[in-house]
């Protein structure tokens, strides 16, 4: 039978299917961070029952970390006690942890792709829903409950049915400027935060093959805001060069023998989708959101829709937008280019490509989150970080920051914010706060303008 | 997780539609780390005002009606798919909530937790109200083995659906922790079967 490359690896990965029941699918590797965590070993724990892999199991504190002094004590006392009880769990268990200011900290879904842990076709499973990320690397990658990171815990396992599959093709040639999170955003924008409920979704044609892993990791991250369980591309060379000489990436003969494997890795000819839909590159702009979920948007130079929905009309009143009305040269007081989608080393490349040598608005507050510590890192290594500061930017240590307000990192209420996270939820950013999704060459020139505005002109 | 066969006891009406899960435990308690506490918060804002006194007018308040039974309107669970709402109802004492529509996740997120969600139809729950409304201290029995639901003092029952997977689970007392724990061997066969060959695992 002509298989997809979700059927290759989910198959060869089923310890038993359960007649009329869900399948026993076997788990690689088992990310973990401080808010989903502490119940569940709290759960084994009361049933005496031992973590069954724990080597397979890595852990990171991102969500509740502050992105400023972080060599000093935790200031918020339930942050700071869900961060103990990390560093205890892990400890107990003897899990490795890359704890706040560990070189090798940072956001679960950015420290471990650039550290090797994800490879082409294994499964990863997370306590945190934009575990598609790692899809990018042609990986089965999802987001689970707290009960589910308690089953991992105790089998290495999950009991889950299998989702349907479908596929997103998107061929053709990308116009300037028109970046990743652009691409996902249009194809979110086109066909609704709902199309993807049940499925895992591939991503394949010309666009995606030609993308960078980091583009591919924010086009996979976002899966989930379309309501699919996870997303994936095919691994190819640029996957093979990028997984090459990473730290906990295989090596010599072991490397040659997998990647050999993870050449196969791919959709059958003529294998089949429950569902398909295809886009032109062509059509694809600088993308924006309007409203409060990541399915509200609209190109850049385009207007909010006249006709809406009675939660459309409420999203707009949220969003102090009307009907039919440009957003172009809206002010804007703030920009945020961060978070597990955008925090990549390319992301801040090409965001100091464009403010070189400019500065920013005095309107605007600018903030710059690398994604992990060796981001950070490369940034200082690349200087991109003299640039941020000539232009007045403030770059903070790494950490999930202002795309979700949990830690000190928040958009004040009625506040707008060109922000390069995943979800413009109500409040995402901050109570009242007000989330327009983009990509971090928008959220750049929305900084030095002041304003939206229609960069594309000034691209040469 | 403790064993469910039947169940027959009082029970406690909320006659009311689409309860969300911020209803059910709302957002502020979800920093805690451990899920014992939960129960004290279940439905905070319903059952307490805004100086913390117990709000008699809300069922769970009036000292006529206990047991182990919640029966909610319509489209129970709703909202934020937080696994804490179960926990909540589960911590509080109840083994059983009837309704005759449940939100999927938290239907999953139920029977995770050892709490069994009966649907049954708009007239059957109609039904189970009027009769708690005649009498507080009603009879309800809940039968998984066959997977029946009725009431005592009419006699009235309706079958009701659960996986059965699921059933399996509950009439054994075993959570999908339990269940995968006891696949040990196997899923340690899979791993030693999987080592060399071209589709690595655990690696
Ligand atoms: S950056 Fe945002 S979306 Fe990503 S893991 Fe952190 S909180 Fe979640």
């Amino acid at each position: 039978m002509k298989k997809t490359l979700f059927d290759k690896i989910w198959d060869s990965h089923i310890v038993e299917s359960i007649p009329n029941g869900p399948d026993i699918l076997y788990i690689d590797k088992h990310l973990i961070h401080e808010v989903t965590s502490p119940q569940a070993f709290n759960e084994l724990k009361e049933r005496d029952v031992p973590l069954f892999r724990p080597e397979q199991t890595v852990a990171t504190a991102d969500h509740n970390t502050p992105t400023e002094n972080q060599h000093l004590p935790v200031k918020d006392l339930l942050s700071r006690k869900q961060l103990k009880e990390l560093t205890q769990n892990c400890e107990e268990n003897n899990i490795t942890l890359y704890g706040l200011g560990h070189p090798y900290n940072g956001i679960v879904h950015v420290m471990a792709p650039e550290l090797g842990i994800t490879q082409p076709g294994m499964t990863i499973v997370c306590g945190d829903s934009h575990t598609s990320t790692h899809g990018a690397f042609g990986t089965i990658a999802f987001g689970i409950g707290t009960s589910q990171v308690a089953q991992v815990f105790a089998s290495q396992c999950l009991l889950v049915e299998k989702p349907k599959k479908l596929r997103v093709n998107v061929n053709g040639k990308l116009k300037k400027g028109v970046l990743p999170k652009d691409v996902i955003l249009y194809i979110i924008s086109k066909l609704g935060t709902n199309s993807g409920t049940g499925y895992f979704c591939e991503y394949a044609g010309d666009v995606f093959e030609s993308m960078s892993m980091e583009g591919r990791m924010t086009v996979c991250n976002m899966s989930i805001e379309m309501g699919a369980r996870g997303g994936l591309i095919a691994p190819d060379q640029t996957t093979f060069d990028y997984v090459e000489g990473k730290e906990f990436a295989p090596k010599g003969e072991e490397f040659e023998n997998l990647k050999a494997y993870w050449k196969t890795l791919k959709t059958d000819e003529g294998a089949e989708f429950d569902q398909e839909y295809s886009f032109d590159a062509e059509d694809i702009e600088p993308m924006i959101t309007y409203g409060t979920n990541p399915g509200m948007g609209i190109k850049l130079n385009e207007a909010i829709p006249v006709e809406g929905t009675k939660s459309d009309a409420k999203a707009l009143s949220y969003m102090g937008f009307q009907p039919g009305e440009s957003l172009l040269e809206k002010p804007i007081n703030y920009i945020f280019i961060g978070s597990c989608t955008n925090s990549r080393i390319e992301d801040f490349r090409t965001a100091a490509a464009y403010i070189k040598g400019k500065k920013k608005a005095d309107n605007v507050n600018a903030l710059i989150v690398p994604g992990s510590r060796q981001v950070a890192a490369q940034i200082q290594e690349e200087g991109l970080h003299t640039i941020f500061e000539e232009a007045g930017f403030t770059l903070r240590q790494p950490g999930c920051s202002a795309c979700l307000a949990m830690n000190d990192d928040k958009i004040p209420a009625g506040e707008y914010c060109v922000s390069t996270s995943n979800r413009n939820f109500e409040g995402r950013q901050g109570q009242g706060s007000r989330t327009i999704l983009a990509s971090p060459l928008t959220a750049a020139a929305t900084a030095i303008a002041g304003k939206l505005t229609d960069y594309t002109k000034m691209l040469n | 997780m403790e064993k469910f066969t039947t169940l027959t006891d009082t029970a406690v009406p909320l006659d009311i539609e689409n309860v969300d899960t911020d209803q059910i435990i709302p957002a502020r308690f979800l920093k805690a780390t451990d899920k014992a506490g939960f129960g004290e918060n279940l439905f905070r804002d319903w059952r307490f005002d805004k100086n913390d006194e117990p709000n008699p007018d809300f069922p769970l308040n009036n000292p006529n009606f206990s047991g182990s039974i919640l029966v909610a309107g319509n489209n129970f669970g709703c909202g934020s798919s937080r696994e804490h709402a179960a926990w909540a109802i589960k911590a509080y004492g109840f083994k059983v909530v009837v309704s005759s529509y449940f939100a999927d996740i938290f239907k999953g997120n139920s029977l995770n937790n050892g709490l069994l969600p009966v649907q049954v139809n708009q007239e059957f729950l109609d039904e189970i109200f009027l009769a708690l409304q005649k009498n507080s201290e009603e009879k309800i029995t809940v039968d998984l083995e066959n997977q029946e639901i009725s009431i005592e003092s009419t006699g009235a029952s309706q079958h009701f659906d659960i996986d059965p997977y699921k059933k399996t689970c509950m009439i054994n007392g075993f959570d999908d922790i339990d269940f995968l724990v006891s696949k040990w061997e196997a899923i340690k066969k899979y791993e030693e079967n999987n080592k060399t060959t071209p589709t690595p695992v655990g690696v």
